[in-house]
């Protein structure tokens, strides 16, 4: 067991086309985005900035908002589903 | 046409006009960016004035790069002068703008007008939408009228009326069970595998743009000139951040003169994440989970938040909170003073406009103008059980005994 990722299609031209990728051993989101920098060339730039989210990404685990959790420090367990979103939509 | 090409807001790395909302390079949004330098401000206004009564007529700043496909007529609602409203308050000149008055009875038909001609132009045959009731109606009107299959995705406990004035139009209506911003991000999910056109999501650069529209109108109805201060209510914040852009658009061609207006914002304090942002200094707003009665505006993850702020900040105006209570009184003052019936939306504004004017925001000079989206027959639950009903015999004596009113002298 692990935890699942859903990589929006913004994002997959850095993972070279994956749509979902699973992150071992990670106890936080924090843990998880940095698995997965670690894999994917470009990724960080892209979503991340002076150690923080870029303000135009949502992350959820579970469905849930991050920001109404404990932010990158939101623990993690195997089997949960982290999603990676841009925060553009709606209205 | 002037339209040139997508646009990031944040890094401003540009991109064709395709079905795109995202930037690539720093995950900011897209909006769409026109050179405005060869339109000679006289022959626009000819050729708006020439124009059809609809929000075509403002084709110039509106992203085609041919003609649109038209489809239900929409905009050039009333721009009301409420004289009533305006002593009420201690207010010299107040102008309510009637969006109620389009095919759907909100301002959402401006932005799904724009992104249901841009979705048959870019070869889309499905529309969709996640919604918190007014954008529901009118995707589903829209695309019923275009002859599109539609999705339509509403938080599963909204307002029977606008459950209603959807389903109406034979669309596919999805009730999910979840906030406004759960449909959103489940949306955001589904747009990145489907080839539909989500009028807010993947071609939300093109639907924004149809909010301009909006003033666009106040500004030809006031004949060609700007209003000192708009109140206008505050969602995710894209109507709010269009008005001003399109005004500003009109002072770069020379259409009109002064700057920007004050802008007031209005939210309910159930769901008001934009304010509080304003109220702490912020320039990014943290989400909030919805509790209010005013549930077209209950977006707790504004996507436009921090835009909404900075037009706020910079023309001197505010983005305000009120109570439910002050909500329900605010549809009643609009009513009873201008005979304009509005939705809990119009009543947070409507309510803001009171708040303001209480507070000796407003200088006695200030041509105010006021923005009323959406209709009071969408909300029906507002205004149950605020008023008396007398209920009589067919009898003339059982109306002079229950009614008691006042003899009236024969002329």
């Amino acid at each position: 067991m692990a935890v699942t990722v859903k990589i929006p299609t913004q994002l997959r031209n850095v993972t070279g086309g994956d749509t979902e990728t699973a992150v071992d051993g990670a106890t936080t989101v924090g843990d998880v985005l940095d698995g997965l920098y670690d894999r994917y060339d470009g990724l960080r730039e892209r979503i991340a900035e002076d150690g923080d989210l870029r303000r135009f990404v949502n992350v959820y685990v579970g469905g849930e908002d991050i920001r109404f959790l404990d932010g990158l420090d939101t623990t993690v367990e195997d089997g949960d589903e982290v999603t990676i979103l841009p925060a553009v939509a709606g209205g | 046409m002037p339209v040139q090409a997508l646009q990031c807001k944040e890094c401003r790395e540009t991109y064709p006009l395709e079905a795109r909302y995202v930037c690539e390079r720093c995950f900011g949004p897209l909006e769409v960016g026109y050179d405005l330098s060869g339109l000679d401000a006289a022959e626009v206004r000819r050729r708006i004035q020439a124009g059809p009564r609809t929000i075509w007529r403002y084709a110039d700043f509106l992203p085609f790069a041919g003609d649109p496909v038209a489809g239900l007529p929409v905009g050039l609602t009333p721009l009301q002068r409420a004289p009533r409203l305006a002593e009420t308050l201690g207010l010299r000149e107040v102008y309510v703008k009637n969006d109620t008055a389009n095919p759907t009875h909100s301002f959402k038909d401006r932005v799904v007008a724009v992104a249901v001609a841009k979705a048959q132009e870019l070869g889309f045959h499905v529309v969709a939408c996640p919604s918190t009731g007014n954008l529901a109606n009118a995707v589903a009107a829209h695309s019923a009228a275009a002859g599109l299959d539609s999705y339509v995705f509403i938080p599963a406990d909204l307002e029977e009326q606008k459950v209603l004035a959807t389903g109406v139009y034979g669309t596919n209506l999805v009730a999910v069970r979840g906030t406004y911003d759960d449909v959103n991000r489940l949306c955001t999910e589904l747009s990145g595998d489907r080839d539909w056109a989500f009028v807010n999501v993947n071609v939300r650069p093109y639907y924004a743009e149809g909010s301009k529209t909006l003033a666009y109108e106040i500004c030809e109805q006031l004949g060609f000139e700007v209003p000192d201060r708009i109140v206008a209510p505050v969602a995710s914040g894209s109507l709010f951040t269009k008005i001003a852009r399109g005004i500003e658009e009109w002072t770069e061609v020379g259409l009109v003169s002064g700057g920007l207006p004050v802008m007031n914002g209005s939210q309910a304090e159930g769901c008001s994440p934009v304010a509080q942002a304003y109220e702490a200094g912020r320039d990014v707003c943290r989400p909030v989970r919805p509790d209010t009665i005013a549930k077209s505006l209950a977006i707790g993850n504004p996507a436009d938040g921090p835009y909404a702020l900075d037009v706020a900040r910079r023309t001197g105006g505010s983005i305000e909170a009120v109570s439910d209570d002050e909500v329900r009184a605010g549809i009643r003052l609009l009513a009873r003073t201008t005979g304009i019936f509005t939705e809990t939306a119009g009543g947070v504004t409507t309510a803001v406009l009171a708040k303001l004017a209480e507070q000796g925001a407003i200088a006695d000079d200030e041509r105010v103008v006021l923005v009323i989206t959406g209709d009071g027959l969408k909300t029906l639950d507002a205004v149950r059980g605020t008023f008396e009903r007398h209920e009589i015999d067919a009898s003339v004596e059982d109306f002079e005994r229950v009614v008691a009113c006042q003899p009236v002298a024969a002329v």
